[in-house]
């Protein structure tokens, strides 16, 4: 459902996103994994049609993002970076927004609000504007906000960045979940959570896709056996060491 | 969804967030004071024993120049402080939608400040006998110098990060809208041009344009003047917002 085909993305003298080919089918949680700056935000801010590529194409239910990105920004929720929302706005307000502006009204646009509402917990500050909350709360508002039109595709920069461990479990349960009928990717530092929810991982480092496999493949890759050392591994080598092992893994 | 949907959705949110913030009765009550203060004392309202509303409207040019960027300000400038633009960007819009939807909203606000002046309007009708034709227009006419001022200050806001940043170029374009067509200036550049270059230059001026309308005189170039500075500078923040986004 996402095809993501020799996608690069250039600022300036500095290749942020590199030849970049992946696809995520129906049923697949992806996760998203490198060191800070690898070019995880910008390949999501690609393929949810915020930033153009450089070159290369990035397809979504078929729908080329950079021809034609309406039929395709209607099929994705997005969570972006940081949770950015409506501050002055109340959580009611900002959720009838999203509802509306996806072309859902009247009944149908309560019965999806309530829906979100409910499936991220957020009825007991449902009237608060959104900049008194917490952090936690903020967060479940932006992710409310993304899967209020029940989409197919769910892309999310860190979702359990900034939520106690409590929220954590919560949201990965609520990944896994989704996971079985669409098409997920999300971005995350914390190796233990791709165990616990993707069934597949790419590992990104300086632009390039170093690994791509199932948890347990990559495990088997390092001697340890662990996840974490086989990230260690791959995304501190030097430069030709990261090109190496690009190419065994391709 | 069609266009006007998605459009008017944007434009009903900003709206509720201008009313949601003390900015918005904030900018009323100054607004009001300053055309109450410019009218009656400046313009000397009652001292010309006229009835008309030449005294008010002839401020509209000075007091919008600085009232009217403060309203576009924060336009993009806070989306993109806040990082909601790329939310809102992301979402089945296209970005002529988002900056359609976000100039009609603050356009609106202005028409219901400039709504709030009707006492004066009630003012001159109880002294004398007006003509509400003339009045009209001026309305129309200040209502269309909002729009062009706003237009501009939307690109500004698209323009920099910092509200602050984009107010004082958005005051800077807009004075020297004022000022080419400002009659001491207009003097000093009869000295050493031409009459034809001088009224030529005088031709880019809102004031010029504005005069016309305010005196009751609706003339359909100086209503395309101010429509296409509009339709330009609301062009013009598609590409800047564009360009940002390309990187």
């Amino acid at each position: 459902m996402i095809k993501v085909e020799n996608l690069t993305k250039v600022f300036g003298a500095k290749r942020a996103v590199d030849d970049v080919s992946f696809e995520v089918s129906k049923g697949e949680v992806l996760g998203f994994l490198g060191p800070n700056g690898a070019g995880k935000s910008t390949t999501m801010r690609m393929i949810t049609g915020f930033i153009p590529p450089t070159s290369g194409k990035v397809s979504v239910c078929g729908f080329d993002m950079a021809e034609d990105p309406l039929p395709g920004k209607r099929r994705i929720g997005y969570l972006p970076e940081a949770a950015p929302s409506y501050q002055e706005m109340t959580v009611r307000s900002f959720l009838n927004f999203a509802a509306e502006i996806r072309g859902l009204r009247g009944d149908e646009r309560t019965r999806a609000v309530w829906r979100a509402v409910e499936t991220c917990s957020l009825e007991s500050v449902i009237n608060q504007s959104i900049e008194t909350l917490s952090k936690g709360f903020r967060h479940r508002t932006c992710f409310a906000q993304a899967i209020i039109h029940d989409p197919e595709v769910l892309v999310m920069d860190e979702p359990t960045d900034g939520l106690d461990p409590n929220q954590k479990h919560e949201a990965r349960t609520l990944i896994r979940r989704m996971g079985e009928s669409k098409a997920i990717i999300f971005s995350t530092h914390i190796l233990e959570e791709v165990e616990a929810v993707c069934t597949r991982a790419i590992i990104i480092d300086r632009g390039r896709i170093v690994a791509n496999g199932t948890p347990d493949e990559l495990k088997a890759r390092s001697e340890t056996g662990r996840l974490d050392d086989f990230f260690r591994a791959i995304t501190l080598s030097d430069t030709a060491g990261a090109a190496n092992s690009a190419k065994e893994v391709a | 969804m069609n266009s006007w949907a998605v459009i008017c959705t944007i434009t009903r949110r900003e709206i509720a967030a201008y009313f949601e913030s003390p900015l918005a009765y904030v900018f009323l009550v100054i607004y009001l004071l300053l055309a109450g203060v410019f009218t009656f004392v400046f313009g000397g309202f009652f001292e010309r024993s006229e009835a008309s509303l030449g005294s008010f409207f002839g401020w509209m040019p000075w007091l919008f120049l600085f009232l009217v960027p403060a309203v576009g300000m924060r336009l993009w400038a806070d989306e993109r402080r806040l990082g909601t633009i790329e939310l809102l960007l992301t979402l089945p819009v296209t970005t002529a939608q988002a900056i359609l939807g976000k100039f009609l909203a603050s356009w609106l606000f202005l028409a219901i400040a400039l709504a709030f002046t009707f006492p004066v309007v009630i003012t001159v009708n109880v002294l004398g006998e007006p003509d509400n034709g003339v009045i009209a227009c001026g309305y129309l006419g200040s209502l269309l110098l909002a729009g062009a001022y706003l237009a501009l200050s939307c690109m500004t806001s698209a323009l920099a990060r910092s509200q602050v940043v984009s107010f004082i170029i958005a005051v800077m374009l807009g004075l020297i809208l004022i000022l080419v067509g400002f009659n001491p200036v207009t003097d000093i550049l009869a000295r050493w041009a031409s009459p034809a270059v001088v009224e030529a230059i005088a031709g880019f001026s809102v004031l010029t344009h504005f005069d016309g309308l305010q005196k009751g005189v609706i003339d359909t170039r100086d209503v395309l003047y101010f429509v296409s500075l509009m339709v330009f500078a609301l062009f013009t923040t598609d590409v800047i917002i564009r360009s940002h986004r390309a990187g």
